[in-house]
Parts: structure tokens; sequence; C-alpha cells
């Protein structure tokens, strides 16, 4: 889940009578499962939220390509390093498309972007905490990328059709590289000395409860998730998907051979799920709200690169332009 | 020298080269000056790793000691690496990285168009294909030289700065030793003279339609890469690519 605590900036529902015309017709096409398109009429509320959303998603990508980063100059071998770098490069990729996306709302990447740069718009809670050891690349592949399947997935039948569509192609590619981080979690502890193995639990170990954190807070604490409900922006809650989660996750970290760092994880009979352990939300709004391991250094990241940046992209557009007037001069 | 040693070592500048090219533009992963930036920059460090990996594949195998192309990365110092200096240079701005690209790029280019015709068919074979990346590569950083140097007031003196910056080390480019001679009379490598009117041309050309000056042919030139002799930035680049394997000597795995 890379968008935590989108606002919707509606304070309670409308039925269906007190709506507009327009408000009801757009409606009724969600509920029909009908998808909205950049040219429809759209509730101002419903626009501001999926532009919160998506930008939010579109930061988690570009902002999730630091903790990767951080290890591809020390990738230990050249297939690692290929395949760790061309992982990244998707994220980039995925980033521009969202950002397309967003930008048939009518809102402007470089705004959204100097947003997050002024430490306005938010990011997923994950990528604030740091990568210590070479099997973090696996893990975050795994159970960061794993959460996000989870959430992305049901993501692709979002009522917005560009986020949609944007949404089964970026799946397609997240997949793989769940299964890329978990074969690399798995050759380790098959086929590694203890001190590898030792990596991956210490991995896990970091990495879990964060991973958990993706999901948002509980039902009862998330008070925009109603209407991006019934707006189908969001289509299962946060509680639902954390559970999904968890149970497709667990029987894969048996098969690994390492544990999670919850005593109380056990397999429930009665409800046929795995019941786990209380969330440290103080943490997770800690967090949310700048205090994380590296909150300050993903963003000085990122404002560096587009600050100092700047020279080029105006050379760019200074080219540019002297080649169109010379092109027009000759004609 | 006998020709097998010569091809190994020339083997060994190609695939060098290329590494560590890539590896520093490695990087720059997620601090690029814009997000298609970051997708182009990739893509070329990704094609230098895999002619690397090709290129090293067949160093090893003819030196037959049982290393392989990972060990050849991971675990040789810096007298044992054959890297032309230029490629080891710092990124400093995105005018020097991209320099550093273009001065690179137009030497590749050259040397695998004239590798495509090797009597080596091993050598073909691989040069045939990364040509066609490298041919990608070349416009790129070309046309970058161009847009900076006839960009604005301030992209001009960054990149006009990057070229006086890095060209004492054109000239390990375009001088052959032994080695390039040895490779040149296999009919392997490119015949030197045309290989340096060939880069100079290019070289000469975009500069001049991007504004910019060049140094002079006789400049002094800081050589040594080819032989071993390196600047002082190829150790900390190796210190931190080996880390891993180099920490963890009895993993046979990653």
């Amino acid at each position: 889940m890379y968008a935590q605590m989108v606002d919707t900036g509606t304070k309670r529902l409308k039925t269906l009578e007190e709506m507009s015309p327009e408000e009801r017709d757009f409606q009724e096409k969600v509920d029909a499962e009908t998808k909205i398109e950049a040219k429809n009429w759209m509730p101002d509320a419903y626009r501001k939220t999926l532009v919160r959303q998506i930008s939010q998603h579109a930061h988690s990508e570009i902002v999730g390509m630091l903790p990767e980063g951080n290890w591809v100059t020390r990738a230990p071998t050249l297939k690692r390093k290929l395949q760790l770098m061309a992982k990244i490069q998707d994220e980039a990729g995925h980033g521009l498309y969202l950002y397309s996306a967003m930008e048939t709302l009518g809102a402007d990447r470089d705004d959204e972007i100097q947003k997050l740069h002024d430490g306005k718009a938010k990011y997923s809670s994950i990528f604030n905490y740091p990568t210590l050891n070479w099997a973090d690349m696996g893990a975050v592949g795994w159970l960061v990328d794993g959460a996000a399947i989870v959430n992305q997935v049901v993501l692709q039948r979002t009522s917005y059709g560009p986020y949609s569509r944007a949404m089964v192609r970026i799946c397609k590619e997240e997949s793989f590289h769940q299964r890329q981080g978990y074969q690399i979690l798995l050759d380790l502890m098959r086929e590694g000395t203890q001190a590898q193995k030792d990596m991956v639990q210490d991995a896990i170990n970091r990495l879990w409860w964060p991973s958990l954190m993706m999901f948002g807070p509980h039902d009862d604490e998330s008070p925009n998730s109603q209407q991006s409900m019934v707006w189908k922006i969001k289509r299962k809650s946060n509680d639902e998907l954390r559970q999904m989660f968890i149970d497709q996750t667990i029987p894969q970290l048996e098969f690994l051979g390492c544990t999670v760092p919850d005593p109380d994880l056990k397999w429930n009979e009665e409800t046929g799920h795995y019941d786990f352990g209380a969330i440290n939300w103080k943490e997770f709004y800690d967090v949310l709200n700048g205090n994380g391991p590296c909150n300050h250094e993903r963003i000085a990241t990122r404002r560096k690169a587009i600050d100092e940046g700047a020279w080029v992209r105006e050379a760019a557009v200074a080219y540019a332009a002297k080649q169109k007037h010379r092109a027009a001069e000759a004609a | 020298m006998t020709q097998q040693h010569a091809l190994q070592e020339y083997l060994l500048r190609l695939a060098d080269s290329g590494m560590i090219l890539a590896q520093r533009l490695s990087e720059l992963v997620g601090k690029a000056p814009a997000l298609e930036e970051e997708l182009a920059s990739t893509n070329v460090a990704l094609d230098l790793i895999g002619q690397a990996r090709n290129w090293h594949e067949y160093a090893a195998e003819l030196m037959d000691d049982g290393r392989d192309a990972d060990k050849l990365v991971f675990l040789r110092d810096t007298h044992e690496y054959r890297n032309l200096l230029m490629v080891e240079q710092p990124n400093e701005d995105y005018a020097v990285t991209m320099a550093r690209q273009f001065f690179f790029d137009v030497w590749h280019y050259f040397t695998l168009k004239s590798l495509v015709n090797a009597s080596d068919e091993r050598i073909a074979n691989i040069a045939a294909k990364a040509v066609k990346e490298a041919t990608y590569h070349l416009r790129r950083s070309s046309e970058w030289v161009k847009r900076m140097g006839d960009g604005t007031e301030e992209s001009h003196r960054r990149i006009q700065d990057a070229f006086n910056l890095l060209w004492r080390f054109t000239g390990e480019l375009v001088t052959p030793d032994d080695t390039d001679h040895a490779m040149f009379k296999a009919g392997i490598g490119p015949d030197p003279e045309q290989l340096k009117q060939d880069w100079f041309g290019m070289v000469r050309e975009v500069a001049a339609q991007a504004t910019l000056t060049t140094g002079e042919e006789d400049a002094w030139m800081y050589m040594g890469g080819k032989r071993g002799e390196h600047t002082e930035h190829l150790g900390h680049i190796l210190a931190e690519m080996q880390f891993l394997p180099r920490a963890y000597p009895d993993a046979t795995t990653w």
C-alpha cells in the first residue's frame, strides 16, 4: 500500500437523495462499475482525493528508489547488480506513469513534487526505514513489494480509468519484483553461510512490523476510508488487506525457515486466518509525521537531486527553444 | 608479449572500462536531474554491465585459472584493473558526468564498430550486439553535450568546464600501446591511427555544434589505466563495489 491515510475532504457520506443530478449520475456509474474517465464530470472532492492518492503513490515509487539505491553500488554479483538496477528503473517508470495518470486530473507533476519536497505531501512510511544489510534487498522485494501488490491487485478495479490501467501494468512488474526478492532470501537460506542466514533473519525482524503498517491504521481509525470505498477508489479496508497479506506471507516465511518478531502470531482454526500481535501505532504516526529513521535523508536526497538538476532541465528547454526558432527561420 | 596475453589484456580493457563506468552511473540511482534521465542513465549502465560480463567471461576462459566473470570483477585489486582512467573519474555535476560519457561513447562506438569485423568470431559477435547499444549511448550523450553547450549561460559554462577538466584523460583513449598495436596486427582491434582520427573528428564536430572548445591534441595527458596504474579514485570505487564478496569470503552464493 503506497498511499496511507488519504484525506477525502468529506465529513459524512451523502445519500443519493442529497446529491445533485450530476453527482447522482456519477455515483450510479461508479456503482455500476463503469470506469470514470478524465473527460467525465466528477465531484471536486473525488478529483482532489484521487490527485492526493495517486501523487502519494507516485512519490512512494520515487522515494522508494532510495532504500534500494543504497545497496546498488554494493550488490555482490553481476546478476544481482543487474536485477537491482532494473528493479529500481521499473520504479522510476511506475512513478512516471502514475504522475501521468495524475495529470489527467488537471494536476501538475512539478507542483506535486514541490509539495513532497516541502514536506506537504506524504509517501509510504516504509521508505523511511533504513536498509542495513544486503538481505534487505530480498526482504524489501518480498515484503514491501508483496504488501504493495495486495493493495494494488485490488486497485486494478479502482473506479478511475487511468489509475486502474496504470495499476494493471504496475502489478505485473511488482509481482516479478516480489518473486525476485523472495528468491534472494531463499538462495541465502538454502545455500548461504550462517552469517548470510543471520542477515536474512535480521532483515525480516526489522521490516516485518513496518510492512504491516503499510496498510494504514485500523478501520475504525481510518475516517476517510468510507468515502473512498463508496467512490471505489479504495476497494477493501485496511484491516482486510493487512489480514490477506499476513495470511499469504506466513507460509512463505515458514518455507524460508525464518520467523517474525511477533510472539502472538498463530494460526486460528476458527477464523481461518492468522492472529497477530498489536501494532505499535505510535511508531506509525511518528514516522508519518516526519519522525522516522530516514525521513530527513530521503526528502533531502530527492530535493537535492531536483534542485541541483534545475540547470540541466533549463538547458534542455533553452536548447529546444533555440532549435525551434532556427527551424522557423530556415523555413 | 604473446598474442594470447595481448588478447586477455585487451578484453580486460573493454570489460573493466564498461564495468567501472556503470559503477559510477549506479551511484546516481535515485539522484538524476529528472525522472526521464533516471531511466536513460540506468539503461546505459545496464547495457555496459551486460557487455562487461560478456568480455569478462571471454577473458576468464582464456585465463583458465578457475576465475569467472564475477571473480574478475569482485576480487581483483586496482593494479589488476585495466579500465581507462576517464571512466573512474567522479560524477561531480551532470556536466562532468555527461562529458565523461560523451568522450567514452565516441571511443566506444568507433572501437566496437571496428570489432564487429574482428577475425576472432567471439569478439565480433559480442561487438555486433554492443555496437547497437553504444550507438544509442553516443546519440544520447552527444545530444546532451549540445543541449548544455548551446542551452543557457550556466549550462554552457558548466559543460565547457567539464570538457576542460576531463581533457587530460582523453589521450589514453586514442594513444596506442603495444597491446593496441598487437591487436590491430592480429586483425582484431581497430587501426590506432584511424581510431584517433575518428575520435577527434566526431568530438570536434559535436563540440562545434555545441559552441564548445576542445583542448589540443598534443596537450599533456594523464595515462596509465590500461597498464594498471590508476588515479586514487579506483581504490575507493572497488572498496565499495567489492565490499560483500571481500567481507564474506566463505560465501559461495548471493
